[in-house]
């Protein structure tokens, strides 16, 4: 009995070392456990985070700048960008203000001065900066220090402008004492403008012929300042149409051109001692479409048949074809306009053209007051300062003196 | 007077003839011109080609109907650029007839969007384009250098709504967009001097990246400001539009345009050349 | 007074503006804002007196029946019909419905824009003219200024075959340095007498805006 039992325990310990050594040899089953493999580490964090004030804006702007990262090199998988965030105190929450590509080490953190905007930032409250890395998985990142606090504010003078500046009241200094020059009995000398000479003759020319003239001032508004030299010119054509009686028409394109015409036209007939010869309907607004004031001007010149076109002011591109329909009426054109583009037209079909600037000096050469004269001598001498300047500039950008160009650079905000 | 003394002096009825008669032919017969791509223009094409979806782009249509055959090309190729490439649009029209000339092309390009297309390699698919979402159009208002200045502060200062009414803030398009600085670049079309109130009041004050698209004859005035950076593309003319129809493989109407001028410049330059064989035979003749 | 007040306006706006310029403080953005909003209300008001304007000379001539007094009446019925279609009638009177109105879309796709066009179109025929006119080679500026324009005219030319580049590179260089050099001037002359003339409003010297002194 007790062999019996023996050899069925060794049989049982076989058939178990057996098995056991069957389930070592075979592969594990696929049980479906979890792997863990070691969490990749995190980038470099940015370094020498510094935010300050946002120069010459109106305030709600903070300017953060930092090192990139270490790991922010050509060729690096780690580092996928930046992200700017920011709170109101250190301890946060800190929220995102935006991201930034790999590479870059500044933000502009613009927000808005409405209290009502969702991007409203307040001046003259503490805020806190951080700059954190992003790799490639989102999860993994590396924050910065925390800077701050810094505070936002908007600034009294726009330092960039500064040059803008400078000019301004040279120029303004300038003007005036030339003008006082002029106003103590000093003999300014301006170069003959065949344009306005002219002007005289075709007023002449149109009272012989019995035809009116027609004056055109421009497209531009009572703000432009060609068609306010315009207004000038125009000043002086009716007081001398009402000394010789003929006749004067005036197309407008602005309503408030057309008042300030009327008004100018009324006034020189009242010096010309003629306020009865004075009839409202010479100055009348046509439209305020391109095409449709050049459609109706056109008609004018070939039903009126005028003697002389005069054209100042601000043209664009009806120039030509206003220039080319008074040639065809037969009639004597004077132009001027600053439209750059403009001027060639002008030239090939008008009589006479005022180019750019003429324009604005022919309210001084026409009245020859001492004021008027004293402003273009003025622009004269401004012209050689920025003629020298531009010399220099141009040995400068050869010789490499960057820092005298930097002088004239007006960065915008 | 002999022949050289008419050549002279040929009536300028003749010149308006002939001149319109090969506009008419070279419009009814068609045949393909070669253009060139210039740089200026290429530059504008691949400023947006490389932008992502989502992305916003100011587009100035500040020209009226009298500029349509210049303009319109160009505003078509560009806008369809973008849609198709899934940016944003905010549209102003800063000329009294400008809303018009916005409202049809939204609308024309819109229904080209409805069809699949295959530009440069790339297909893209029909899709709808929704006010409000794709685009916005502010529309007009006066005193063009106010408004260019004022959306520098908050588009909502001189548009609290859009052109149809609706206000800006209910606009799922206008959330958190303020000012020109959500904007990519600014693009304006335009044949008038607004062009010089963007440059003053807009790119020099914000100093966004301004791109031009104007008329052929305004075109050599602004290479001062693409020399120096303030503009950094532009478009000029029938030609400008057709180059960048052709950078785009979207051909539209300035590519046929393109053969008119070319014909009509043939023209004018042989009424110079007869004039002048004209003037010098004759001026000879008399010193003679 | 009549004269004082308006010359001190100027001068206080004018004075503020330029200061605005240079401040990019909040407030400052504020007076720019405020004044901005002013200027569209005199300038809707000067579009009342431009309209008023047009529809007294257009009556006059037609109650008169001055010489084409047809022209006038034409011009009151566009005006009229525009202003009509223009309203929004179905949602709110009180509404422009501008280009969302049929017959206003049908007015300006269908009239408006076609007469515009053909007007614009007028300037093809008159550079013609004008060019067979004015560039003939009376001098040696004048002959180089045609050949310059020829050379510009024909310089995207494909049937000029291998000259083609050339005549590219020339019209290039012809655009970006004489022409670029020229219009600098003009521009900085330009600039100089804007200065200039705003300065001399400013101060009250130029004053032919105001009419009678």
């Amino acid at each position: 009995m007790k062999e019996i039992l023996m050899v069925f325990l060794a049989l049982l310990l076989a058939g178990g070392i057996s098995s056991a050594g069957a389930q070592e040899s075979a592969p594990p089953p696929d049980t479906g456990t979890l792997v863990v493999t070691p969490a990749p580490a995190p980038p470099a964090p940015v370094t020498n985070l510094n935010a300050k004030d946002k120069p010459n804006d109106h305030g709600a702007g903070v300017v953060v700048t930092w090192t990139p990262s270490a790991d922010d090199v050509v060729g690096s998988t780690r580092v996928f960008g930046y992200a700017i965030l920011r709170a109101a105190t250190p301890e946060g929450p800190f929220l995102e203000r935006g991201k930034v590509p790999i590479g870059e080490g500044v933000f502009e953190d613009q927000g808005s001065l409405d209290e009502v905007s969702p991007d409203y930032m307040a001046d003259h409250v503490d805020y806190y900066y951080k700059v954190r890395v992003i790799s490639p998985d989102t999860t993994v990142y590396a924050d910065s220090e925390i800077f701050g606090p810094v505070q936002c504010f908007g600034q009294w003078f726009n330092t960039n402008k500064l040059p803008v500046l400078i000019f301004v009241l040279c120029f303004t200094t300038l003007a005036i004492f030339f003008i006082t020059h002029a106003r103590r009995g000093a003999e300014l000398y301006i170069r003959p403008l065949a344009g306005i000479e002219a002007v005289d003759e075709a007023i002449g020319r149109a009272t012989e012929m019995g035809r009116p003239i027609l004056y055109v001032l421009g497209l531009g508004t009572a703000a432009e300042i060609a068609t306010i030299a315009s207004f000038t010119i125009l000043g002086r054509v009716a007081k001398k149409v009402a000394e010789y009686q003929t006749g004067i028409i005036v197309p407008c394109y602005d309503p408030i051109v057309m008042t300030v015409a009327q008004e100018t036209v009324k006034a020189s007939y009242l010096d010309a001692g003629r306020p009865d010869a004075y009839n409202e309907d010479m100055v009348y607004f046509v439209t305020q479409s391109q095409f449709a004031y050049v459609a109706a001007v056109n008609g004018t010149m070939l039903r009126e048949l005028p003697a002389t076109n005069i054209y100042m002011g601000k043209f664009f591109a009806e120039s030509l074809i206003l220039a080319e329909t008074g040639a065809l009426a037969g009639s004597i054109q004077i132009a001027g306009t600053d439209e750059v583009a403009q001027i060639p037209f002008f030239v090939v079909a008008c009589d006479y053209t005022l180019i750019g600037e003429e324009l604005y000096a022919a309210s001084a050469y026409l009245g020859r007051e001492p004021v008027l004269l004293g402003s273009l001598k003025a622009q004269d001498y401004a012209k050689a300062a920025i003629m020298i300047m531009a010399v220099i500039g141009f040995v400068a950008a050869i010789v490499g003196w960057d820092w005298y160009v930097n002088l004239f650079n007006v960065p915008s905000n | 007077m002999n022949i050289f003394e008419r050549m002279m002096s040929v009536d300028r009825r003749w010149v308006f003839l002939f001149l319109a008669l090969v506009c008419v032919i070279t419009y009814k017969v068609d045949f393909p011109v070669e253009v060139r791509v210039t740089e200026e223009v290429r530059k504008i094409h691949n400023f947006i080609d490389t932008l992502k979806p989502g992305d916003y782009i100011f587009v100035a249509i500040d020209y009226d109907p009298n500029s349509l055959a210049e303009l319109h090309p160009m505003t078509y190729a560009i806008v369809e650029q973008a849609w198709r490439k899934n940016l944003k649009i905010v549209f102003t029209a800063l000329s009294q007839n400008g809303p018009g000339m916005a409202d049809q092309a939204i609308r024309d390009i819109s229904d080209s969007l409805r069809l699949p297309k295959t530009y440069n390699g790339v297909t893209y698919p029909a899709r709808d384009i929704v006010n409000g979402i794709d685009y916005i159009f502010l529309g007009y208002k006066p005193y063009p250098a106010l408004v260019i200045a004022g959306m520098g502060q908050n588009f909502r200062l001189p548009f609290p709504t859009d052109y149809y009414g609706t206000p800006l803030d209910s606009l799922p398009m206008m959330r958190g967009i303020q000012n020109y600085n959500q904007m990519k670049c600014v693009v304006d079309i335009s044949g008038t001097s607004g062009i010089d109130m963007w440059i003053a009041y807009g790119q020099t004050r914000y100093g966004f990246p301004l791109a031009l698209g104007l008329t052929g004859v305004m075109a050599a005035d602004y290479y001062p400001y693409l020399n120096s950076g303030q503009v950094f593309g532009m478009m000029g003319g029938i030609l400008g539009a057709a180059q960048y129809e052709k950078l785009a493989q979207n051909p539209g109407n300035a590519l046929d345009m393109m053969r008119i001028q070319l014909y009509a410049h043939m023209v004018i330059i042989l009424f110079i050349i007869i004039g002048n064989i004209g003037f010098l035979v004759s001026r000879r003749a008399k010193n003679q | 007074m009549k004269r004082q007040i308006p010359l001190a306006l100027v001068f206080i706006f004018g004075v503020i503006l330029i200061i605005q310029y240079f401040v990019p403080h909040e407030k400052s953005e504020w007076i720019f804002e405020f004044l901005m909003d002013w200027i569209y209300i005199i300038g809707i008001f000067a579009l009342a007196l431009g309209i008023w304007s047009l529809i007294r000379v257009s009556w006059d001539k037609i109650r008169l029946r001055r010489e084409n007094w047809q022209y006038s009446v034409v011009a009151l019925l566009g005006l009229t019909a525009m202003i009509f279609f223009g309203f929004d009638y179905f949602r709110n009177f009180f509404n422009a419905a501008g280009l969302q109105n049929f017959m206003f879309r049908h007015f300006f796709d269908y009239v408006m824009i076609p007469i515009q066009s053909t007007m614009f179109s007028l300037l093809a025929f008159f550079i013609a003219s004008a060019s067979y006119r004015a560039f003939r080679a009376r001098s040696l500026l004048a002959s180089l200024l045609l050949l310059a324009a020829l050379i510009v005219m024909i310089r995207f030319n494909p049937y000029f075959g291998p000259l083609t580049a050339y005549l590219e590179q020339t019209a290039s260089w012809l655009l970006n340095v004489p022409n670029l050099a020229a219009k600098r001037a003009i521009v900085i002359g330009v600039g100089l007498g804007i200065v200039a003339t705003a300065l001399k409003v400013i101060l009250g010297i130029e004053r032919a805006y105001l009419g009678k002194d």
